[in-house]
């Protein structure tokens, strides 16, 4: 039995949205911007699938610009306003717990002369919003806050942070790579200028996402090309991808949001207590229905994966060891964990399909393992 | 697991030998530390120059966790001489290869050995200084 806990990494591909992509692969394949019949039922269903995605966010579908996902989407809308608005204005606000796509953009545009301001967070990763107010300065033009924190779930408070940018006159961007349909998003509501989403967190197909443009905010283009979304985003328009995208954003049910905090909170609730010495990290009310991110003590994270490996369990560490790269998390370390625990610690991240029986399943193998991986540790005496 | 690991790396991760701690060590060793993410830990105890009996403790990823097992397999009822030059090519051989991003746990299991050795030969030279 395979038990996939990775789905803050990606998901699996629903079976309608795969039906739904098919004939645009096989039968309705024109290119949108053909002059042709075919060219043209092709841009109707783009622009169909343009008015669902505007929909879930309550703009405007002409506000909706299409991009290859999540990682695009951000360096557009950091790249693409600096070059508007520098070197007139070239401060922005950002957090220490964003997702490396806006992280290493944001480095990148200290190359090019940007100021970056990185707010801290607390113990449960929010941020302040008066820290927030305390940096904005006369050349602040952008301030970027992911909505829900990808390793901890943390979810932020947009409409406080959209509120402080509308009165301040400042652009307002967020991630919401993995709160997108998870969480409320309202662009008016929340005053969110910009909004990157995407469509493989949702159990579409990766390689598709979007970027929300408020109309009144000018940005620069980041591919250049063709002409197509408006002249904002050239190359021809991935039109399965998108169909997949807005089917899967159509069948999107409350009731598997439900079943997904359910059983997340079973998780939690019975790792806590069947397993001494663990704790939860994020905040324990406003956390992504999907996240558990688990530290357990004096035993090391990729060791704990490896074990639930063999066990046809799949999960994600925070841990310096597990990544390619030797890096240590800059989110836990942002949430005050120390470097023990920062290399402890668990992602679990459900998806609709997860079942009862397979957290079920998780909860019966996993105190066995810390069990004997603690006694292999050194940190026990 | 991300990183592809030799069949007999994993057997090692997850049925690892001769761990846990013992009573009346001759030499121990540690080396790592919290921030670099693996700490390990070997006991030995010694007679007529041989390792008679090793064990370890690991705080870290499959492949330190394999490369501290192993080690005390290759080495025990070996003489300390041997244990000594045992290098982290050897220990990486023995467990048919590792990701040359974790070559280091190798080394660190060697580093961990050769400390557990020079703790006994300081203690035993502490103790022949004592009785002359």
């Amino acid at each position: 039995m395979k038990i996939y806990l990775d789905n803050a990494a990606t998901t699996k591909v629903d079976e309608e949205v795969i039906n739904a992509m098919i004939p645009y692969f096989k039968e309705k394949y024109a290119n949108a911007s053909s002059q042709h019949l075919e060219g043209s039922e092709a841009k109707q269903i783009l622009e169909k699938s343009r008015k669902i995605i505007a929909n879930a966010l309550n703009s405007k579908p002409e506000e909706i610009y299409f991009t290859s996902g999540g990682t695009e989407s951000n360096n557009w809308a950091l790249k693409g306003l600096f070059e508007k608005n520098y070197p007139n204005k070239n401060h922005i606000i950002t957090t220490k717990i964003e997702h490396d796509a806006t992280l290493q953009t944001c480095k990148y545009l200290e190359k090019k002369g940007a100021k970056i301001s990185y707010l801290n967070v607390d113990s449960e990763g929010f941020i302040n919003l008066k820290e927030l107010e305390e940096a904005i300065t006369p050349k602040t033009f952008l301030v970027s806050i992911m909505h829900a924190n990808n390793e901890i779930g943390t979810v932020q408070d947009l409409e406080s942070i959209g509120k402080i940018c509308k009165d301040k006159k400042i652009i307002f961007h967020s991630d919401a790579a993995q709160s997108f349909t998870k969480e409320k998003l309202d662009v008016k509501k929340q005053n969110l200028d910009l909004v990157s989403i995407n469509s493989h967190k949702i159990n579409g197909p990766k390689g598709v996402g979007a970027l929300y443009i408020r109309s009144s905010i000018e940005i620069e283009p980041l591919i250049h090309g063709g002409g197509h979304e408006k002249g904002k985003r050239s190359g021809t328009e991935n039109i399965p991808g998108i169909v997949g995208f807005a089917k899967a954003i159509e069948i999107i049910k409350e009731k598997d949001l439900r079943k997904m905090k359910e059983l997340r909170n079973k998780l939690i609730e019975e790792i806590l207590i069947k397993i001494p010495n663990t704790k939860l990290n994020g905040s324990k009310e406003r956390r992504l229905v999907n996240n558990a991110n688990i530290s357990f003590k004096d035993v090391e994270g990729e060791a704990i994966g490896g074990y639930l490996e063999n066990k046809g369990i799949f999960v994600s560490t925070g841990s310096a060891c597990m990544s390619n790269t030797l890096k240590a998390s800059h989110v836990l370390k942002s949430i005050g964990l120390t470097d023990l625990e920062q290399n402890s610690s668990i992602r679990f991240s459900l998806s609709k399909y997860t079942t009862e029986k397979e957290i079920e399943k998780v909860l019966e193998v996993l105190p066995e393992i810390i069990k004997k991986l603690r006694r292999l540790s050194p940190l026990v005496k | 697991m991300a990183l592809e690991y030799s069949k007999k790396v994993l057997k090692e991760f997850l049925q690892p030998k001769n761990f846990g701690e013992m009573k009346g060590a001759h030499g121990t060793g540690e080396v790592g530390s919290p921030a670099c993410g693996d700490i390990m830990q070997m006991q030995i105890k010694v007679e007529r120059d041989k390792i008679k009996e090793i064990k370890f403790k690991t705080f870290g990823c499959a492949a330190a966790i394999a490369s501290t097992s192993i080690i005390t397999q290759m080495v025990k009822g070996k003489d300390l001489n041997y244990a000594k030059n045992l290098t982290m090519k050897e220990v990486a051989e023995k467990l048919k290869g590792l990701p040359q991003i974790k070559m280091h746990c190798s080394s660190m299991g060697i580093q961990t050995l050769r400390k557990a050795i020079k703790d006994y030969e300081e203690k035993l030279q502490k103790r022949t200084e004592k009785k002359n």
